[in-house]
């Protein structure tokens, strides 16, 4: 008979393991899948890693891709260790795009650029919190459940986008399409890598990984957020006040995925368009799993996720293959990251 | 003696990684008697009556009952050899009733209907038969604990059980259903059934078997007949060395501490007075259910008087929240060391300073100083004995005994002027209620009113100087422990307290 039981110690080397023979094995599973279209299945992997570190361009594409990532990636780490269900990072993400464009079309605020780029952030950040914050009051107030309403938020967010790029904010010279006037050239965010779209969002978002690893280590709200997340009775036992540790929470973590929104328009487009995320919030979640929570798993989590959108689409370009292959090894990588994460903090006995 | 054994264990060893947990125990059970076995937490009855039943399997030894020799790791082969088992957590389906419960997996997958109407008969002549009073038609989820138990017991004699096991039987149970259970499985023994009940009680050990046999760190220590054995002598058997409960001396109480005047909380506590002076133990005595958790929960800070008033030191409580208590010198261990105590999955550290890490020794500037509550912790485990992890490993590793310990201790290491115990022992074996009491008398003696919210009458007794009861949200007047006997306190705790003055 086989029995699981539980390790008393899960070793670091084992926890870091972990998410790396799930990557493996996900590979291995899409390897059939590949072989299935008519690919060779060693060719097709090479393709991919050409496409996302093969040339300057190749790894700047791939790098710009993390930025958002590694954000709403955190958004959902974090909101996930105080058990907060926040499923609407993707609606989040974009209402922090519209407030960061809106305000930052000529149109909006004038500000010298020193102060106009932090300012716009913190605009998506904020209005990010503010759409998390409603699902947060209705859970404490009434008990309803956060899953949901954030959920079905992220289309209302995203008719509603709709609905102020094909009014208000409508770009006159746009020919007709549905996008936002542009930011002015002053908010737009410095290049890290001069002739390429990589931009300093990404120090910003790892950035942003270290401080919340060292504000859940060693701060106070950290310490009391975990014990809400793991125990609530007996933090709420200890003083822990669970309304305000969720509050905090969920201002960080609509603030993050937010923040993700802002940091694309005023990183990379300039505007907003309704297909402006390409599942960017949603694909947090995955990333936010893959990391184990861990908030600088995320950057590596996401860097991995990047790596796999970028480079199946030049994978799909070369052999046929379709790209639709990344969808298939991240969610095939999250299960395997599922049972990898048990296996680790059990051990098998027979 | 006459009698032919049932059941016999021969040799039964057993290991967890490095943990022994059965070392060759041999074990035999005749027909129509009652075995006790009695051990701590951790001794390995548990793993005993698992491999038994063909939960675990053994690494070597035999089981054999009625003589032939039982597959090792097939339950089914222990059920259809005639031995059931009832575990301390039941498996029983609340939204069936006590009749489908019972016939649940007896009948073969493509049967037809469920053949209820000889079952129901079988089932009623077996609770008529053993003074198992239950409707048939109940639904499990409507029963009290103690019902519910009978329901499990019923569930293995309809499965034609002639061995018994109880895995702590009476750990959910109040005393008064204590006492009709062990009067049930007498009978039951006396219609020829062969019974073993796991226990850490002295006093049920002694009234109800006929035979114990003491483990201790997986071996069988002793065996005695019941009537040839003193609680003293079982109690040396089971820890090891000697161990005698601490006892109270008394002294001369101080000024009022904690008091509650004509205070109600919704509608789980009515009117309720009390009074706990320094230097004196005030117990609250009740069944289970009571309203115990919400009176906790008022003197812990989580809840708040809808009516009357909470006096701390003379005055109306002024931050009446748990940082607020814990700030006011009040101490407070909760019923639930899991549930209310401990994070399990964080450090004992944390967990020794997660009440106070908002005071300036334990954080600055919102930045934890883990060095100072490393330190603390350290004390906690060195003062008050905590075994089984180091300061940084997860609590949850602790054995119950050592969480209580740590938590006792991250109270006490402030020296409380109030300390607020609810079921401090619950659970624990004798060696760690020894310590527990002695700690919780060491604090009294020191000055410290304490309030202690217990079920258990032997905890009263050794630890109150004077007692109410609660019953339905409501206390009683209080008696001197001097006046309180087992009988009277029965009477307290069924609400009559007119009766019982």
């Amino acid at each position: 008979m086989i029995r699981f039981e539980r390790r008393t110690h899960v070793p670091f080397s084992l926890r870091l393991a972990a998410p790396i023979a799930a990557v493996f094995v996900a590979l291995a599973f899409a390897g059939i899948l590949i072989a299935i279209a008519g690919a060779p299945v060693l060719e097709a992997y090479r393709r991919m890693l050409i496409g996302a570190f093969g040339s300057r361009l190749a790894i700047t594409e791939t790098l710009t891709r993390t930025a958002p990532l590694i954000l709403t990636g955190l958004a959902a780490a974090v909101a996930f260790r105080a058990r907060l269900w926040n499923i609407g990072a993707e609606g989040q993400f974009l209402v922090g795009a519209l407030a960061a464009a809106a305000l930052g079309s000529q149109h909006g605020l004038h500000l010298p650029p020193v102060l106009l780029i932090p300012a716009l952030m913190l605009a998506g950040a904020v209005a990010g919190a503010l759409l998390l914050l409603g699902p947060l009051a209705l859970r404490l107030r009434f008990g309803v459940d956060e899953v949901v309403t954030t959920l079905l938020l992220n289309f209302v967010a995203l008719l509603f986008v709709s609905m102020m790029i094909e009014g208000a904010l409508k770009d006159p010279l746009a020919f007709g399409w549905p996008q936002s006037v542009p930011v002015v050239a002053d908010a737009m965010l410095p290049k890290l890598v001069a002739r390429s779209r990589l931009h300093i969002g990404l120090l910003v978002a790892i950035g942003l990984a270290v401080v919340i690893a060292l504000v859940q280590a060693r701060t106070v709200f950290g310490m009391e957020s975990r014990a809400a997340g793991l125990n609530p009775a007996a933090a709420r036992f200890a003083g822990v006040s669970l309304t305000c540790v969720l509050v905090k929470v969920a201002c960080i973590s609509g603030g993050l995925a937010g923040l993700a929104g802002a940091i694309e328009v005023l990183g990379v487009k300039a505007y907003v368009t309704t297909d402006l995320s390409p599942g960017f919030g949603y694909t947090g979640i995955v990333v936010a799993m893959l990391a184990a929570l861990n908030p600088i798993g995320v950057v590596f989590a996401a860097l991995f996720v990047a790596t796999m959108f970028v480079g199946a689409d030049s994978m799909s370009r070369a052999l046929g293959v379709p790209s639709f292959i990344a969808d298939v090894i991240v969610a095939l990588s999250l299960l395997a990251m599922l049972v990898a994460l048990s296996l680790a903090n059990y051990r098998i006995r027979r | 003696m006459s009698a032919p054994p049932v059941l016999r264990l021969e040799g039964i060893t057993k290991r967890f990684g490095a943990l022994t947990a059965n070392d060759d125990i041999t074990l035999e059970l005749r027909q129509g008697e009652l075995l006790a076995l009695l051990g701590e937490n951790g001794a390995g009855k548990t793993t005993l009556m698992n491999i038994l039943f063909g939960h675990y399997t053994a690494d070597s030894g035999r089981v054999i009952a009625f003589g032939r020799e039982l597959p090792p790791g097939k339950p089914r082969a222990a059920i259809e050899a005639g031995i059931g088992m009832v575990h301390q957590h039941f498996a029983l389906a609340a939204n069936l009733t006590v009749l489908e419960n019972v016939i649940a997996g007896t009948r073969p997958l493509g049967a037809l209907g469920l053949g209820s109407a000889a079952a129901r008969e079988k089932l009623t002549a077996l609770s008529a038969k053993f003074g198992l009073a239950v409707h048939p038609d109940a639904r499990v989820g409507d029963l009290s604990v103690g019902e519910r138990q009978r329901v499990e017991i019923l569930k293995s004699l309809y499965r034609d059980a002639k061995v018994l096991i109880l895995d702590e039987p009476t750990a959910v149970l109040t005393h008064q259903e204590a006492e009709q259970l062990y009067h049930t499985l007498r009978g039951m023994a006396e219609h020829g059934l062969s019974i073993i009940f796991i226990s850490h009680k002295l006093h049920e050990v002694l009234a109800a078997a006929d035979r114990v046999t003491v483990l201790r760190g997986g071996k069988v220590v002793a065996e005695r007949r019941a009537s040839e054995t003193t609680k003293d002598e079982l109690a040396e058997l089971m820890v090891g060395r000697r161990v005698a409960r601490p006892r109270r001396e008394s002294q001369a109480p101080g000024a009022i501490a904690l008091k509650a005047a004509r205070v109600d909380v919704g509608t789980a506590l009515k009117a309720i007075d009390f009074e706990v002076r320094a230097g004196e133990t005030l117990g609250i005595i009740g069944v289970s259910g009571n309203g115990q958790h919400t009176l906790v929960r008022l003197v812990s800070g989580l809840e708040r008087p809808s009516a009357g008033s909470l006096e701390l030191y003379g005055a109306p409580a002024q931050r009446p929240t748990p940082r607020g208590f814990v700030a006011a010198g009040i101490g407070r261990i909760p019923e639930d060391r899991h549930a209310d105590g401990a994070v399990g999955e964080m450090a004992v550290w944390e967990n020794a300073v997660l009440e106070r890490v908002r005071e300036p020794r334990f954080s600055a500037a919102g930045l934890v100083r883990r060095a100072a509550g490393r330190a603390f912790a350290r004390e906690v485990i060195e003062r008050f004995d905590v075994r089984g992890g180091s300061e940084d490993s997860p609590i949850r590793l602790l054995s119950g005994g050592n969480m209580q310990k740590l938590i006792l201790g991250r109270n006490l290491a402030e020296s409380p002027r109030i300390l607020i115990a609810a079921q401090p022992t619950r659970g624990l074996d004798e060696g760690a209620v020894a310590a527990v009491h002695g700690e919780i008398l060491a604090a009294r003696r020191a000055g410290t009113a304490v309030l202690l919210i217990s079920e258990d009458l032997d905890e009263i007794l050794a630890l109150a100087d004077r007692v109410q009861a609660i019953v339905k949200g409501r206390l009683s007047p209080p008696i001197p422990i001097e006046k309180a006997d087992p009988r009277r306190l029965g009477l307290m705790m069924a609400g009559s307290w007119e009766d019982a003055a």
